[in-house]
């Protein structure tokens, strides 16, 4: 039976960029917990000699030929951007002021 | 003919009617737009099947529609009729949210492959409908722009993710629509309405502009009223797409074929498997009633039933619950505040990777935060073989009782849903319980075959609409269509036409005069 503490449920919204409020994170705990016991009976059934499936239909590699075809242009890709500068992403600084 | 006439009347006999002339495709927009205003409202107290509705776009598309059929040109066979997107199918010319706070008002620069096909097919978008949130949920409570209602009745909930696709429908707001089922998203809505919705086989569907939620469990289909109409949606949508890596290169079933074959009413030399596994213990007396009439019925055809077992099915909740997550966890990985969508506290102080935070925070609602944890759990060091790698492992064990069992039967036979539409709030911060709805319909996503669900009666003890699942195997999608025909004409005696018939009359909301932009 897994238990999750909170510490674990932080870490875990650390690793998926997501702040949590407090009582977010002790709400998911629980639910988290109880979710992760009712699905660990997947353990009961898979032998070692069972090959996993990743994709329900066999697939392999698609390609194409590579010549030059329309994409978006650039005005259309920005256009949704939340912040746009000189024809580029405008993102917030990425390195920290120590560095 | 009277407005409540028209529509009323299927998606094949609009198109028979705007090809010769009787309707015009703008006439028939415009009832549907009418309908809209009348019945949609606002989540407190309307239908709220649709989050965004383009009327002047959808005029604009069927007067040329009109245009086309005066100048002598063959129209297709859905050509001038309206249909409702689900709001995760990417439109050029409308928002896409996804049921998200995230995307709110975001407008993508491209349309989908659904898109596109539609609008070549001359059918009208007429607007997005509501849906769980990245299509996670089974009741739509779960979308940021507040719930849908079920038309059957208001207080309780049309389904999920597709909850706006299939209220859409039942509300005589529109009849075609679009949903995408990872699931059970389009079965299940289908089933608690009294709809027709499809789940192709993987890869029958082009994903090419569809947000995804499960790459490897995402398909979308057809969601009609009747079973000819969603053939008909489904030859239109169907086909191989260079743009999808995973869309199937071989011919599309002939499901329009099936549908026309289906409705003699003649199943001689079907083999029908009742799952031993989808019943008993935890499902409606109603919902088994009519379950066990319309097999009853099916044998009556002429199909021969026999109880088959699929010993795993019931470990697919638990595999389908640590795959999903795992997937969405790294598909919603994109939602980072930097290209697109939602920015939060980006005011010079914050740096990216802050920005990053807060933004999914802010912008992520309680069930797509759950899922995102619990797969960036499973996929964790440490517990990668233990979850994913497991039920990984149970998938395959799914797919091999899909075989076994199509080696002695043509289709499969359960109820579509435990329980018919329960409530609004009951279950909305128990996730344990709203995953349960799914419980039938997920082991043909972890296989990939194809699967529907189709009306088949109402249940005694709250007259609300039972759905009967019916599965078959990779590629075989015409199967569903001449089962779903059969029991549709075996059952129109006693309905009066469609279930639907049976639907209480929506009477205008409060607010009537819903915004149409």
């Amino acid at each position: 039976m897994p238990s999750i503490s909170r510490e674990e449920v932080a870490h875990l919204a650390r690793l998926a960029r997501m702040d949590l409020a407090p009582d977010e994170l002790d709400h998911l705990a629980g639910q988290l917990d109880q979710i992760l016991g009712a699905v660990t009976q997947v353990a009961e059934v898979a032998a070692d000699d069972i090959p996993p499936t990743s994709h329900p239909l066999p697939v392999t590699n698609v390609f194409r030929e590579d010549q030059p075809r329309p994409s978006l242009t650039p005005q259309e890709a920005l256009a949704g951007a939340p912040a746009a500068e000189a024809g580029k992403f405008r993102v917030p600084r990425i390195l920290g002021e120590e560095q | 003919m009277s407005e409540g006439g028209l529509i009323r009347r299927s998606a094949a006999e609009l198109a028979a009617s705007i090809a010769s002339g009787e309707l015009s495709a703008v006439e028939v927009t415009q009832a549907h737009l009418d309908r809209i205003a009348e019945v949609d409202g606002e989540p407190e107290s309307g239908v709220h099947a649709f989050l965004h509705v383009d009327a002047e776009g959808a005029l604009a598309a069927a007067a040329e529609v009109d245009a086309k059929r005066s100048a002598g040109a063959q129209l297709g066979p859905l050509a001038g009729v309206p249909l409702a997107l689900k709001d995760v199918i990417t439109t050029s010319d409308m928002p896409t949210t996804a049921g998200s706070k995230i995307l709110e008002n975001w407008q993508p620069p491209y349309d989908a492959t659904i898109t596109k096909r539609l609008r070549d097919a001359g059918i009208v978008v007429l607007g997005k409908t509501n849906m769980d949130e990245f299509a996670m949920g089974s009741s739509t409570e779960n979308s940021a722009f507040g719930p849908t209602r079920n038309p059957w009745d208001l207080s309780r909930i049309p389904g999920g993710s597709g909850g706006g696709s299939s209220a859409a429908l039942a509300a005589y707001e529109a009849p075609l629509a679009i949903g995408t089922d990872t699931g059970g998203s389009i079965r299940q809505p289908a089933a608690v309405t009294g709809t027709v919705g499809v789940k192709p086989t993987y890869g029958g569907v082009s994903r090419y502009g569809i947000i995804a939620c499960a790459s490897s469990l995402d398909q979308a289909g057809p969601c009609a009223r009747t079973v000819l109409d969603a053939a008909l949606l489904h030859s239109v949508i169907a086909g191989h797409d260079p743009l999808d890596s995973t869309s199937i290169d071989q011919p599309v079933p002939d499901v329009v074929g099936a549908a026309r074959r289906g409705a003699d009413g003649d199943l001689s030399g079907l083999r029908v498997g009742v799952v031993k596994e989808l019943g008993g213990e935890g499902y409606q007396a109603g919902v088994e009633a009519r379950f066990n009439d319309a097999v009853a019925q099916l044998s009556k055809m002429g199909a021969e039933v026999v109880e088959v077992s699929c010993p795993h099915f019931s470990y697919g909740l638990a595999a389908y619950y640590l795959i999903l997550p795992s997937e969405v966890s790294s598909n919603l990985a994109r939602f980072d505040a930097m290209r697109f969508g939602l920015r939060v506290g980006d005011d010079g102080t914050h740096s990216a990777e802050e920005v990053m935070n807060l933004t999914r925070g802010t912008g992520f609602g309680a069930e797509a935060k759950r899922r995102i944890m619990l797969g960036t759990y499973a996929l964790s060091s440490g517990y990668y073989d233990a979850y994913y790698g497991q039920a990984q492992k149970v998938r395959t064990l799914i797919a091999r009782d899909f075989e076994a069992a199509f080696s002695q039967v043509d289709v499969l036979v359960s109820p579509t849903t435990p329980t018919t539409a329960f409530p609004i709030g009951e279950k909305v911060d128990d996730p344990l319980a709203m995953y349960k709805n799914d419980l039938c319909t997920i082991p043909s996503n972890l296989a990939g075959n194809a699967s529907a669900s189709f009306p088949c009666g109402l249940a005694d003890e709250d007259g609300l609409p039972v759905g009967l699942h019916v599965m078959a195997p990779v590629l075989a999608d015409d199967r569903l269509y001449r089962v779903g025909a059969a029991i549709e004409q075996a059952f129109a005696g006693a309905w009066g036409g469609t279930l639907l018939n049976q639907a209480p009359e929506l009477t205008p909301t409060a607010t009537r005069a819903k915004v149409i932009s």
